[in-house]
């Protein structure tokens, strides 16, 4: 992407189309920055990667003809941290949920919540997990999204949005209570 | 033991997302499932330790300048350089603006008639966003009505009707002071399911009136006036929930 495409589509948007997209899209910044840091695990991608999808956006803002401005910005950073994944760590995006459901060995609350009582333990387990399961509880723990929400940003079907969620959480625990080494393996010691 | 709702409904259940028929039956079923109480008491720690470990990362001052940059300069760029020191008041203002389009257009003339509303509504949205920013909530936290009330005497110049309606499914989480348009106000918060609803009041010497609702951005709201107060309940639940908590303040 050149400056001088970005220069060349921004012109193309009238000052009018310019006041809207600040008033309809620019307040989700902070939303658009955080899916990005927690699909790319880390900040130092996540401000370029933001960027670049901010700057989608703005392309595609005559296409944007009302409605949720924050789900439709966030599919966009979605699809771009996607296209970055895939381009630069060949991250495999598409088997996740096809995965069993293992019988939850019986996780006390107490345990559960000793586990979670910490910052970074949380920050790690979350990255330890597929892509797929991490944007969904990035999407309805941090950013508050709706399952309708959610569907639309990541393109499933709304009804099974509650099933990802039950297995990201699942997955979740299981890396939250068990030793650091054995989530590694998938949890099998 | 185990039960297959652990894996589906009950996360719709801990969501919000079930409608009341099938959050009923689900209740109705937690009275005789220990698999799914226990699940759902862990499922509840997590969501617990998720939100109050500040994993939420805001954008960094550098990327809001350069995607500020490439916006151009605009005619409302002039806003940012006050506004860039807390970036979640982005969301806020935007919030505010739109509504108070709304309010003045549909609601406020009805209400009032009155330019001095929509410096209202934004001030009540901009507070409602606030509040949900990590440690802003309340001032004073609990859940029994005979803490919260006394907490106000003293602070402001009024008491606010405080009740607990837990048995309703609105349980009282607590309260604060806010200054809405330069005043002082009282704050009821209160959650339903997951969700929280911020309850603003202050003295009016407006007669009582019917409420009136909107919602813009994914927030609904009602306000209302009673027996010299005004109320405002702003919050991210259904226009329903919203009514049955209207409902239960004003009896």
């Amino acid at each position: 992407m050149s400056a001088g495409v970005e220069r060349d589509s921004l012109d193309v948007l009238d000052s009018q189309d310019r006041a809207r997209f600040e008033q309809l899209v620019l307040p989700h910044l902070d939303a658009a920055f955080n899916l990005s840091r927690w699909l790319m695990r880390g900040r130092a991608d996540a401000e370029d990667v933001a960027q670049e999808a901010m700057m989608r956006a703005l392309r595609f803002f005559r296409g944007f003809h009302g409605g949720d401005a924050r789900a439709w910005l966030l599919q966009i950073v979605r699809n771009t941290c996607y296209t970055w994944l895939e381009k630069n760590r060949s991250v495999d995006l598409s088997t996740e949920f096809d995965e069993e459901l293992h019988q939850q060995p019986s996780v006390t609350p107490e345990a559960l919540a000793i586990a979670g009582d910490n910052r970074e333990r949380l920050t790690q387990a979350l990255e330890e997990l597929p892509v797929r399961f991490r944007e969904v509880l990035i999407l309805r723990e941090l950013e508050g999204c709706s399952y309708k929400e959610i569907a639309a940003i990541t393109s499933v079907p709304i009804g099974t949005v509650m099933s990802a969620l039950a297995r990201a959480r699942q997955r979740l625990q299981r890396v939250l209570t068990q030793p650091a080494a054995a989530a590694k393996t998938g949890g099998r010691l | 033991m185990s039960c297959d709702l652990t894996q589906t409904v009950l996360h719709g259940y801990l969501d919000g997302e079930l409608d009341a028929a099938r959050a009923a039956d689900f209740e109705r079923h937690l009275v005789s499932c220990s698999a799914c109480v226990a699940a759902l008491e862990a499922q509840e720690s997590l969501r617990s330790s998720l939100m109050h470990a500040r994993l939420y990362e805001r954008a960094p001052a550098s990327l809001r300048q350069k995607v500020q940059g490439q916006l151009g300069g605009s005619a409302r760029s002039s806003v940012v350089p006050i506004r860039a020191a807390a970036p979640w008041r982005w969301l806020a203002v935007a919030a505010a603006f739109l509504i108070a389009v709304f309010l003045g257009w549909r609601v406020l003339p009805l209400l009032r008639g009155n330019q001095e509303e929509i410096t209202l509504a934004s001030a009540i949205v901009d507070a409602h966003l606030r509040s949900l920013q990590p440690g802003h909530l309340e001032d004073v936290q609990s859940t029994d009505q005979h803490t919260v009330k006394p907490w106000f005497d003293g602070r402001i110049d009024f008491a606010p009707p405080v009740h607990d309606f837990v048995n309703d499914g609105f349980p009282l989480q607590g309260g604060r002071l806010d200054v809405v348009r330069g005043r002082a106000v009282a704050v009821l918060v209160y959650a339903r399911r997951k969700h929280l609803i911020n309850v603003f009041v202050w003295p009016t010497t407006e007669p009582d009136s019917e409420p009136l609702s909107g919602s813009q951005l994914g927030y609904h709201w009602t306000a209302w006036r009673k027996s010299g107060m005004e109320m405002y309940a702003v919050s991210d639940v259904s226009p329903a929930d919203l009514a049955d908590l209207q409902h239960l303040l004003v009896q």
